[in-house]
């Protein structure tokens, strides 16, 4: 990586009062002043939609592409983040490694996050990412559980790395109560807090609300950030609004590519803060190009969305059930949607996939019972 | 072994959810065992009074009082942290004090009563894994006692509620303790441990999913798999002895070989734990199962050290008991 690189000790932590527009100054790019920073997730929430399927090669492909276009930050981890590799979350094809130093390989300009979610991933993974070359630390929790990623942001500002919250499934919580939650990822050393659609079930000012309510709280001493899903086709129009009420950082995937109807594309996000006026440093064309030339011809299955997706965001499930929702009602002969529906009903928050089996399991028993009382037993 | 003649102190350090409940468990189910200290630090605990409220002698000045007292408890329950019990252990065992270690810190041998009770009872300083641990374990093991497990892994969902600024701080140390334990104790090659936490409303029962890698003809029926299948309800009926709740959420599946899982078949045991409501509500279920093996351990290590049989009484030996907190009042003549 060359010497374009923000090192983590210039990622603009403010500490005292300045302006919004000082703030911003701090946006510079390779291509120049921005207004926003994207990050790119087509290599970690992606890898939900491909399965977890990367290979080396196409890591490499979509680095060296993004990088090219100006993406500043590149996350690549297992979809469920590190240590995600597993009966639960699928098993990686490639160690995730091997991927991440294979995209700081690839990188010259760019940084290469990581996620990681508490519970699962553990100091020692973050440790092992860091020594791979990722210098982006990205720290994710339940919405209403920022307490456990405590330990996890003090060593990785200890290893240096820039760091991140991430709220997930973030239309759970009140907008005060996400904006006390984000308090307490600042506090531990967190230096942007996501709001994070998981389910893609915020619906615009749901989104904004969100959004000025940690700014609210945290004002200048950290940035925000917005995490969207298609489910409901809002991740670009929220990502706007997001940008509007003031956040700075936002996520998107080539392709959409990422769990459930996928995330804001990465490409119309460029478009169309282009023209909006909103500076983001990309190269619209090399976005594109890396969309439609590098990733696309890989991606088995565009995320669409279709029932089981669009359930997924009215009814508030985390996107990366769905595969998992597809899979146990084949296993078991129920509709997907059916058990999106109820997993939403019953509450389940990101990383418990094993809950679907559980409910694949009733709807069957529940249809077996229904088949009986069809066919007139009683 | 003669009859029990004399009772053993114990302190308890820690007075937050698990280290109350673990004081009316130690009432109610072992007559060798009295809880004579609660020690906290903060002085406005909930806990401490409540512990005043039962008979105990309850401070908040921390272990440094306890070790001050002329008559030292004979076991320690520490229900802290992995940092405090870390730094706490070695003055335990320089005073003497026999310690049952209810955190992550991992500084004693793990213990699962229903795998692992015959340890080396001369341990000064014991275990208790994590509340995941205590709930799965015992699976990986039932398996294991019948075919190799080259991987298990054990996912515990709990509800936000029941989770203490304890396990809150100690996250990482709760993966990779009950990540061992699964190979230590369990039997597995490779084990890993996911723990997550659940805020909503009304809360969720503590639910456990195990998955264990089984050879391929393992996963098919015959055999083999009644086999695997038999171990595990009997499993089950050995950690309902002391806790109840604990049951399979659903029947136990079973998946053909693939591929990616290098060739393996699959074994899914759902294990949901229904807490017995000693102290806390029935949906603090993870706490229930560290507390109730604690004090089944705790009761079997001074057993040991008077010479005498535990004292130890199983829920069947309980039976439907009245409100136990009429009973620990009654008793503690309160």
């Amino acid at each position: 990586m060359g010497d374009m690189q923000i090192r983590p000790e210039d990622v603009p932590v403010v500490t005292t009062e300045v302006t919004e527009s000082e703030v911003r100054d701090h946006l510079e790019t390779p291509g120049g002043p921005a207004d926003l920073r994207i990050t790119d997730s087509t290599l970690r929430d992606g890898s939900h939609a491909m399965a977890h399927q990367y290979t080396e090669e196409q890591v490499r492909g979509v680095v060296s592409a993004l990088d090219r276009a100006g993406v500043q930050v590149i996350e690549v981890s297992h979809g469920d983040g590190l240590g995600g590799s597993s009966f639960n979350y699928g098993f990686s094809k490639v160690d995730e490694f091997d991927l991440i130093k294979a995209a700081v390989e690839e990188a010259k300009q760019a940084k290469i996050a990581i996620l990681m979610l508490p519970g699962l991933g553990t100091v020692h993974h973050l440790k092992k990412a860091h020594a791979m070359g990722a210098s982006v630390a990205r720290i994710a929790t339940h919405c209403t559980e920022a307490d456990v990623s405590i330990q996890h942001f003090g060593a990785a500002r200890d290893l240096g790395m820039e760091t991140v919250g991430f709220l997930m499934l973030s239309h759970r919580a009140s907008p005060a109560v996400l904006a006390q939650q984000a308090r307490i990822m600042v506090d531990a050393g967190c230096q942007c807090v996501y709001v994070v659609d998981s389910a893609g079930a915020l619906l615009l000012d749901t989104a904004q609300e969100r959004i000025k309510a940690v700014i609210d709280e945290i004002g200048h001493e950290a940035q925000v950030g917005f995490h969207g899903h298609q489910n409901l086709s809002m991740g670009v129009a929220n990502s706007v609004l997001a940008y509007r009420a003031g956040a700075l950082q936002i996520d998107g995937a080539l392709c959409a590519l990422g769990a459930g109807a996928g995330n804001s594309p990465t490409e119309v996000l460029a478009a169309t803060f282009e023209r909006l006026g909103i500076r983001t440093g990309l190269d619209l064309g090399e976005v594109l190009s890396a969309a439609e030339d590098v990733v696309r011809p890989f991606i088995p299955r565009l995320p669409w969305m279709d029932r089981a997706s669009i359930t997924q965001g009215y009814a508030g499930v985390y996107s990366s059930f769905l595969l998992h929702a597809e899979r146990a009602a084949d296993r078991y002969g129920v509709a997907a949607h059916e058990i999106l529906q109820r997993v939403g009903d019953l509450g389940y928050v990101g990383g418990q996939e094993d809950m679907i089996i559980d409910i694949a399991l009733q709807l069957q028993q529940e249809q077996e019972l229904g088949d009986l009382a069809g066919a007139g037993v009683r | 072994m003669a009859p029990v003649t004399r009772k053993g102190t114990a302190a308890i350090v820690g007075p937050g959810n698990i280290g109350t409940d673990l004081m009316f468990k130690l009432m109610r189910r072992s007559d060798i065992i009295e809880p004579r200290y609660m020690i906290g630090v903060d002085p406005a605990s909930d806990g401490l009074r409540r512990a005043k409220s039962v008979g105990l002698e309850a401070s908040h000045e921390g272990v440094d009082w306890l070790l001050a007292q002329d008559e030292l408890p004979d076991i320690v329950f520490e229900c802290t942290s992995a940092k405090a019990h870390s730094a706490n252990a070695p003055r335990y065992a320089e005073a003497g004090i026999l310690a049952v270690d209810l955190t992550p810190a991992a500084v004693g041998p793990y213990i699962c009563p229903p795998v692992n009770l015959e340890f080396n009872l001369d341990a000064m300083n014991v275990n208790m894994i994590t509340c995941g641990g205590q709930a799965t374990t015992p699976m990986v093991r039932a398996v294991a006692d019948v075919v190799p497990v080259p991987y298990a892994e054990i996912v515990a969902s709990i509800s936000s509620k029941s989770a203490g600024p304890g396990t809150r701080a100690n996250i990482d140390e709760f993966t990779e303790t009950t990540s061992e334990a699964l190979e230590v104790v369990g039997g597995a090659e490779h084990g890993k441990a996911i723990i997550i936490l659940n805020p909503v409303e009304p809360p969720l029962m503590m639910r456990n999913s195990v998955f264990c890698a089984i050879p391929p003809e393992a996963a098919e029926p015959g055999d083999l798999q009644d086999k695997i299948l038999d171990s595990i309800h009997r499993m089950v009926e050995r950690v309902q002895d002391y806790v109840p709740g604990y049951h399979l959420r659903a029947a136990v599946q079973f998946d053909h070989a693939r591929e990616l899982w290098r060739g393996m078949g699959r074994v899914f045991i759902p294990i949901e734990v229904k807490g017995r409501g000693d102290y806390l509500p029935d949906y603090a279920g993870n706490l229930d199962i560290i507390t109730a093996a604690a004090a089944r351990v705790g009761d079997l290590m001074l057993a040991h050290k008077f010479g005498v049989e535990t004292t130890w009484k199983s829920s069947a030996d309980l039976g439907d008991t009245p409100d136990p907190i009429t009973v620990i009042t009654e008793k503690a003549g309160v």
